[in-house]
């Protein structure tokens, strides 16, 4: 299906050309969640198609069941124009699809060349694998990408830039048609990414049909053909980028009805309570600074890796800053550990709960007093009843219900689980409450319920610091927003200066 | 629920050494006799020792194979200041053995935390050195019977109560550490720690810190387990315990403790010794060969392994309200 490669037509010809792939009204659903409903997306030989949207938008679904590793509950896959369907990642591979991803997933340990045919080794006698023969293929594709690479070498001694060139290799190996590239740029200098652009024309000219799935949209500009928005797992726009700009991508993108209603609050904020000066790590963020008020809710926003978990583990005691003074209540303290952090009443919820949260292995009041033991123990010895009365207590006031507090995290709801690990927090009596990601991946409902408890911990003078990378969310609960992007606070924002438009534009650096 | 699971893996393993006594029993009644019991508990009381420190290392998601080589260490060094200082009264030498236990344990655990060297390198390490240190000391000679002295040799055989003190050494450990484990803030570190690594951390508590305890709680038990090793059988010698410590995992496996961490009782780990100390004094007595003592006991690991992977496996998201209060 080698069409004209030169024949740039900037008509999103669907009547001119037969899309190599297309989903025709695609919904997938998960459990209290519809994470894509009704799209459409069209990809045309040597054509680039950026798809863009935010956080959440549904790209990475979009992602998952082009390559198999989802299945659509509606609408179809199209290649050639004849449905099929991609029951495993096998399939997609079979069927030309090939992705590569943000962060490469190769093997370390098997070299360039092993990487490059796992799977579809060339085989000799005996149906033994053709090592001399995949030698030379490897290396005759890698000298048709350019890449100064010897395919011998074991694929963890190169740099972030090389794997990718050897992501690609592989996909050219098996004679991919659709080569779908998530956020590829991520972590490449900006002379990789020049000779990644490279590339990208001449799998163009190859006549591969790219999907270029990015966040920066310089990048956009420069290398795409068409483009394709996404928002809240909808299509909202497709078209030339010729034919649009900037502005309204971001507003494409952003722009939305309000679905969801946020909790009243008066934004009456207090006295300082924590204020950062030239927070800073060697390799993940630089001159931080900010304050921070009683009765306040911070939102934090960026895109993902833009260094805000990482500020607020170092905030937490997780890892060190290089330098940079802390003070809470206008004393100058020192955090070492999370421990030290949890005695100067600041606690960080994180955002993988299921992994940093509870411990399903033992009972709910186990887990609520976990980090209060210097308060129910003396001299090392645990005072049970003491336990049970905080655990009581605080689980009787997130409107817990469970057999008895005797039960195992694990036999709970994930609901219920996550009202244990915010019981946790509660009940070593924070000043700071720092929630990553407070409402990522539960249903409408359950968000209402986190969005109602945040104002009301607010509303009892606690302050909150809430890292989010959902617009609405950030919109709707912070008095104040910090945008972080690279490592560093692109911007501060409040008031009537909180809009989609500008987080978008300091978070993307346009 | 925990408890209930728990108590229930602890009755079926009560219940299963209930059976096996049931069937030696139909063979040769004399196992069961109390005084034949008493020796069998005695006989088991190094094992149990040495699976609740073991267990308490598993729970931390760490593994202590030196625990032997750390026995026979111990026990050659008090055996040689016996020998050089006959008149050092008992339990100096306890405390000796305990405190010596307890630097070897260190040393592992210093390595895992500081190092941050996966634990079975470490001890994997720590046990040949350790071995290679008793031929340094001992320049591969025996320290014999004779060379001992009474008092050295008489205490784990003083009887209290019907019991060898070897006995009452192991009981008192079980009811030292059972407190230890469950009314401690120690005790519930070492449950959190290896739970949930992460959400531990997160809670203010030292992973690192925690497994070093564990090592060090381990070493030390292996260490009075030295003494009482050497002195009951009244020589040290460079093999001293060989091989001992894949006994020590094996009666953790059995008594419930969960090779991933995070789960495990003093009890459940005293209950998987007393199971291989049974079979181990019974099999020969009933007359079968000691080949078929070891498939036993190699079986019987493997079925504790299934039923506690059985009981641990993944229910599923629980989603329907109902199913909640139902587990």
């Amino acid at each position: 299906m080698l069409m004209h490669p030169d024949q740039k037509s900037d008509l999103l010809g669907a009547e001119t050309e037969t899309p190599v792939l297309a989903l025709n009204r695609v919904t997938k659903t998960f459990p209290g969640v519809t994470a894509l409903s009704e799209v459409s997306l069209v990809l045309f030989p040597g054509k680039v198609t950026a798809l863009v949207g935010e956080n959440g938008a549904g790209k990475s679904t979009v992602v998952k069941i082009l390559t198999g590793i989802y299945q659509p509950d509606g609408g179809e896959i199209e290649i050639d124009g004849a449905p099929c369907r991609f029951p495993n990642s096998q399939a997609a591979g079979d069927a030309g699809v090939t992705a590569i991803h943000q962060e490469t997933v190769l093997f370390d340990e098997l070299s360039v060349a092993e990487n490059i045919f796992l799977g579809h080794a060339p085989r000799g006698r005996f149906g033994l694998i053709d090592t001399a023969e995949m030698i030379e293929k490897a290396r005759a594709i890698l000298v048709s990408i350019g890449a100064q690479i010897d395919p011998h070498t074991r694929l963890k001694d190169l740099g972030i830039a090389n794997k990718h060139l050897v992501a690609i290799a592989r996909a050219l190996s098996i004679d991919a048609r659709v080569v779908i590239m998530d956020e590829p740029t991520a972590a490449l200098s900006q002379k990789e990414i020049e000779e990644l652009y490279v590339l990208v024309e001449e799998l163009k000219d190859q006549g591969k049909a790219i999907l270029f799935i990015s966040h920066k949209f310089d990048e956009i500009f420069r290398i795409a053909d068409h483009y394709t928005v996404f928002r809240d797992g909808a299509l909202v726009g497709t078209g030339s980028i010729a034919d649009v700009s900037e502005g309204e991508l971001v507003k494409m993108m952003v722009g939305r009805d309000v679905s969801q209603i946020f909790p009243e609050r008066d934004h009456n904020v207090g006295d300082e309570i924590l204020v950062v000066e030239g927070y800073e790590h060697p390799t993940e963020f630089a001159d931080i600074d900010f304050t921070l008020h009683r009765g306040e809710i911070l939102g934090f926003y960026g895109l993902v890796g833009a260094g805000r978990s990482e500020f607020m583990q170092s905030l937490f005691g997780i890892t060190q800053p290089a330098s940079g003074t802390l003070r809470i209540d206008g004393e100058k303290v020192v955090i070492r550990s999370p421990a030290d952090a949890v005695a100067n009443g600041i606690v960080y919820v994180p955002e993988d709960r299921g992994k940093q949260g509870a411990i399903t292995a033992l009972p709910i009041f186990q887990n609520v007093t976990l980090p209060s033991l210097g308060r129910t123990s003396r001299n090392g010895f645990l005072r049970l009843a003491e336990e049970f009365k905080l655990a009581r207590e605080y689980t009787e006031r997130l409107d817990l219900r469970a057999a008895s507090l005797d039960t195992d995290v694990g036999n709970l709801s994930g609901g219920n689980q996550q009202k244990v690990v915010i019981a946790k927090w509660l009940a070593t009596q924070p000043k700071v409450i720092i929630l990553d990601e407070p409402t990522k991946g539960i249903d409408i409902g359950s968000k209402a319920a986190v969005h109602e408890f945040m104002a009301e911990l607010a509303a009892q003078g606690l302050a909150v610091i809430m890292v989010s990378s959902e617009i609405p969310e950030i919109m709707g609960m912070s008095d104040r927003v910090i945008v972080m992007r690279e490592g560093r606070i692109a911007a501060e924002l409040s008031g009537d200066q909180i809009t989609p438009e500008s987080l978008v534009r300091h978070a993307a650096g346009i | 629920m925990s408890k209930h699971v728990l108590m229930s893996r602890e009755m079926l393993l009560t219940g299963a050494i209930i059976l096996l006594l049931g069937i030696i029993a139909s063979r040769f009644p004399a196992f069961i006799a109390p005084s034949n019991l008493v020796n069998v508990f005695n006989d088991t009381a190094p094992l149990i020792l040495l699976a609740i420190g073991q267990m308490i290392v598993i729970l931390t998601r760490c593994i202590d194979l030196s625990v032997a080589a750390n026995l026979a260490l111990t026990g050659m060094v008090v055996a040689m200041i016996n020998v050089a200082m006959p008149e050092l009264p008992v339990p100096v030498i306890i405390v000796i053995s305990i405190g010596f236990g307890a630097l070897l344990g260190m040393i592992n655990g210093v390595l895992v935390w500081k190092l941050a060297i996966p634990p079975i390198v470490v001890t994997l390490g720590t046990m040949t050195i350790f071995r290679g240190t008793i031929f340094l000391l001992s320049d591969g000679k025996w320290v014999n019977s004779h060379e001992f002295s009474d008092t050295f040799k008489a205490f784990p055989r003083t009887e209290l109560i019907g019991l060898p003190l070897m006995s009452w050494i192991a009981i008192a450990a079980v009811i030292f550490f059972t407190l230890l484990m469950s009314r401690t803030t120690l005790g519930r570190a070492f449950y959190a720690a290896g739970g949930n690594p992460h959400a531990a951390t997160y809670a203010g508590i030292d992973v690192g810190k925690t497994q070093f305890w564990a090592f060090t709680i381990s070493g030390a038990l292996a260490g009075l387990t030295g003494y009482l090793w050497v002195s009951r059988f009244a020589v040290a010698f460079v093999d001293l315990a060989g091989g001992f410590e894949l006994n020590v995992v094996a009666a953790c496996v059995i008594g419930g403790v969960a090779i991933m961490g995070g789960i495990g009782t003093v009890v459940g780990a005293m209950l998987g010794s007393l199971f291989l100390g049974i079979i181990s004094n019974a099999l020969p007595v009933v007359n079968i060969s000691p080949f078929w003592q070891l498939a036993i006991s190699g079986s019987a690991i493997i079925i504790a392994v299934a039923l506690n992977a059985q009981a641990n496996r993944d229910k599923g998201r629980i989603i329907l309200k109902r199913a909640e209060h139902a587990t």
